[in-house]
């Protein structure tokens, strides 16, 4: 199986890399329930107190964790002064910014507030949490820069709060997650990609989410195991909506960023939607290009999980088909299926591609240097 | 092949392990039910500190609905992506053709015999009165 793990003699393989990077996926949490009560108007904190959140799906708190590692989560990875993995800003730093040579870290904070039923209570809970983000976050490290996180069901007031975070260089995409009420392409979903053209802002799509629906198409699985390649399955259905209701085709300065779901499968489906649409194109004649051309010319991709083929040639295909100028380099720390920067790439790649996948591909996307 | 002393034998009691550096390597000794083992700490997937994973079993399964678990506290599981090793061998159960974590042997000595020689002492100061834990590198 995995290329880039053949047996090395030890002294051949540094633990840390001195290769500066771009970390386009790292997950911050709060270190207890009430982190966000000063962002909130009192009005939400008794709401929350009185009634909780109440989601389109359950287990909204606890993606039944552990999931494999407590909180999902890298076991050495508890901040020494206590809190769950991610909450301390000290801690990062220390473990995965600094030994990483970081220069850009992109938050993606997750359980935020979005796929809430009460859209009221979910923009309240979005809004603080990018405050949150400023204070906690990206005020206090000038590496890290956030997502705006947005009340995704209500695309009227998530277009309200990109609005008002336009401008603001703490913030540097607009964050929904794959699983929602309805495919990403529709309707109710455009507000959000028209305020993020506007601002001039990638939208990413981080696999999870909480809109109710079963991870696979034919319904709940039995074992995590399949709901960790049933992310791939979600962002494959989010990407063909956003193609074929023509959001591409409507926005076309917008950029899309897939996060942790992979990115082995785009040809694939690039190939099996160019081949439908030759035959189907009447049926959504707003869609004026072959699908491939909106996802090469509008899709980015974040790295982790990397793809561990057998045979190293198989991955370069692959990115060769999705361009060495579109993959953002990413750890998902603190979660357990963290991606190690220095053994992450195999060997023999160019000098330009490597600086390209590790840093310049996101400075360029993000537009921070 | 030198010999270091690593502790003396109550302070790795069953069930605990000891992290320490011995001519630049990053290893892990461990006390499972009164015998001992020494790992390097440094896992063959993407370089964890494997040994600061919990102890666990094996869950194994000849036919789908049957569950055997065994190795109870034997296996270890890396802190970040969770692949198993066994102690006794540093064998993966992944991939075991390919990926095994370097064992080192490791056991008890006796005082006398290890003020004699030929040991390093690590870190402590050792006495012929007690027992000390030794490990092979
Ligand atoms: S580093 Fe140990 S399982 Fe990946």
């Amino acid at each position: 199986m995995n290329v880039q793990f053949r047996e090395r003699t030890e002294s051949a393989s540094p633990l840390t890399t001195t290769t500066a990077i771009a970390d386009c996926d790292i997950h911050p949490a709060r270190a207890n329930r009430t982190e966000l009560y000063p962002y909130l108007a009192k009005r939400w904190q008794h709401h929350l107190e009185v009634y909780g959140v109440h989601a389109y799906q359950g287990m909204m708190e606890g993606p039944p964790y552990p999931k494999a590692q407590p909180n999902a989560s890298r076991r050495d990875a508890y901040p020494p002064e206590g809190g769950p993995q991610g909450s301390s800003l000290s801690f990062m730093q220390k473990q995965l910014l600094d030994p990483n040579n970081v220069q850009l870290g992109v938050l993606n904070p997750l359980n935020s507030g979005q796929g809430i039923r009460n859209h009221e209570l979910s923009a309240a809970l979005c809004s603080a949490i990018n405050d949150w983000q400023i204070d906690k976050w990206t005020s206090k490290d000038k590496r890290l820069k956030a997502s705006i996180v947005v009340g995704n069901e209500d695309g009227m007031t998530a277009a309200a709060e990109i609005r008002e975070r336009a401008g603001d260089k703490n913030f540097v995409q607009v964050l929904l997650l794959s699983r929602n009420v309805e495919p990403l392409g529709q309707r109710r979903y455009w507000p959000i990609y028209q305020a993020a053209e506007e601002a001039g802002l990638p939208v990413g799509v981080h696999a999870f989410g909480f809109g109710g629906n079963p991870i696979t198409p034919s319904g709940w699985p039995s074992y995590y195991i399949e709901e960790m390649v049933g992310h791939s399955q979600c962002q494959q259905s989010a990407l063909a909506s956003l193609v074929l209701e023509g959001v591409f085709e409507r926005f076309p300065k917008l950029k899309m960023v897939m996060i942790e779901a992979g990115f082995g499968w785009a040809p694939s489906l690039a190939w099996r939607l160019d081949k439908a649409w030759q035959r189907l194109r009447s049926e959504v004649p707003h869609v004026k290009r072959p699908p491939s051309e909106y996802i090469r010319e509008q899709v980015w991709w974040t790295t982790q999980p990397m793809e561990d083929p057998e045979r190293r040639e198989d991955l370069f295909d692959v990115i060769k088909w999705i361009g060495w100028d579109r993959l953002l380099f990413a750890t998902d720390y603190p979660h357990w299926d963290y991606d190690e920067p220095s053994r992450v790439l195999p060997a023999g790649v160019s000098e330009a591609n490597r600086a390209a996948f590790y840093l310049g591909n996101a400075q360029k996307l993000y537009g921070v240097s | 092949m030198a010999r270091h002393v690593i502790a003396p034998v109550d302070e790795l009691p069953p069930g605990t392990r000891k992290f320490l550096e011995i001519e630049g390597r990053p290893i892990a000794v461990f006390n499972i039910k009164g015998e001992y083992f020494g790992l390097l700490n440094r896992c063959p997937h993407q370089g964890a500190a494997l040994c600061e994973g919990p102890l666990i079993g094996l869950a194994q399964s000849k036919t789908p609905g049957e569950i055997e678990y065994t190795k109870l506290g034997e296996i270890i599981r890396c802190p970040w992506h969770g692949w198993e090793f066994d102690v006794r061998t540093g064998q993966s159960y992944c991939d075991p053709r390919r990926f095994r974590v370097k064992a080192y042997p490791a056991h008890v000595e006796p005082g006398a015999s290890v003020v004699k020689g030929p040991y390093v002492a690590e870190t402590i100061p050792v006495t012929v009165e007690s027992d000390y834990v030794v490990v092979e590198l």
